[in-house]
């Protein structure tokens, strides 16, 4: 049962995302280009998304998941450098490509070598986060 | 286009409701480098399975879409436009694994499942990204005109 409804859930994701237009990096670096030719879509992805998402996190309260187990805690509000290092890095890269990892694997069926090729170069980045992030811990970098 | 906003908003709330079902069905925050993020680097445990049917799911049904309708838009094929450049491709690809990893999330955790929580640390990294990303967009297109 999780797993048919992880296959939902991913499914139903990437077709929001096919829909939305949000697989079209020129949509995505558009949204991000302020000083350019500027494209409102993004924010009504991001909007029509928070949407269901928010009275779904109403909803949760002194409640269980369907399939049992216990909803995610809410992680303590800690504005660490890790999170600023972090998203700030994402962003980069975010902008030059105009992909970030939900539409990624959602266009890997159309966007020819260049997408397989992000992805892959993702996964590698992956791969060397847990190192780069024990870096930090070391010179005392908070979450 | 006028209706691309409809679009946009559409596949939005399709985006929102998988994220719903996730959470509270599975009891999960759907977010996506996490979930890839785990499986690669094996931090994923028990829940590697359904992570690699959420993972399926994301692929395979755009995969179909695409095939029947092309771009779901326009006429034409589905196409992503990334740039040709492939040095800055790896280059993204990159800063997209390291960075959403070592921030603990990216658009679909930090930005759809955190800002509908009111979480601080997801609207923080939210704004940091955008920010990072309008200015890669001026440094690297209009700048340098590297894509």
């Amino acid at each position: 049962m999780r797993n048919l409804f992880a296959l939902l859930s991913g499914g139903l994701f990437g077709a929001g995302l096919y829909v939305s237009g949000m697989t079209d990096t020129r949509r995505v670096q558009g949204w991000l280009d302020v000083f350019g030719d500027w494209d409102p879509t993004l924010a009504f992805v991001m909007g029509g998304a928070i949407i269901p998402m928010f009275f779904a996190w109403r909803y949760t309260t002194n409640r269980t998941p369907a399939l049992g187990g216990m909803f995610p805690a809410k992680p303590d509000p800690v504005i660490g450098r890790k999170l600023v290092i972090g998203s700030t890095m994402f962003g980069i890269g975010w902008g030059l490509a105009g992909l970030c990892p939900g539409p990624a694997i959602a266009s890997l069926s159309y966007g020819g070598i260049q997408v397989a090729t992000f992805v892959l170069a993702m996964g590698v980045g992956m791969l060397m986060a847990p190192q780069i992030k024990n870096r930090l811990d070391a010179v005392g970098v908070a979450a | 286009m006028q209706t691309e906003w409809i679009f946009g908003l559409a596949g939005g709330l399709l985006i929102g409701l998988a994220a719903a079902m996730y959470l509270l069905v599975n009891g999960r925050i759907m977010g996506a480098s996490g979930i890839i993020g785990g499986l690669i680097d094996r931090t994923a445990g028990s829940q590697s399975m359904e992570r690699i049917f959420f993972i399926l799911g994301l692929f395979g049904v755009p995969a179909v879409l695409a095939l029947i309708f092309g771009n779901a838009q326009t006429d034409g094929p589905a196409d992503t436009f990334v740039t040709s450049n492939i040095a800055a491709v790896i280059a993204a690809g990159l800063f997209v694994g390291v960075g959403t990893r070592i921030a603990n999330g990216c658009t679909s955790g930090h930005g759809v499942c955190g800002i509908s929580r009111l979480s601080l640390r997801g609207i923080v990294a939210t704004v940091f990204y955008i920010m990072a990303g309008g200015l890669s967009v001026i440094v690297f297109k209009h700048i340098l005109g590297w894509v």
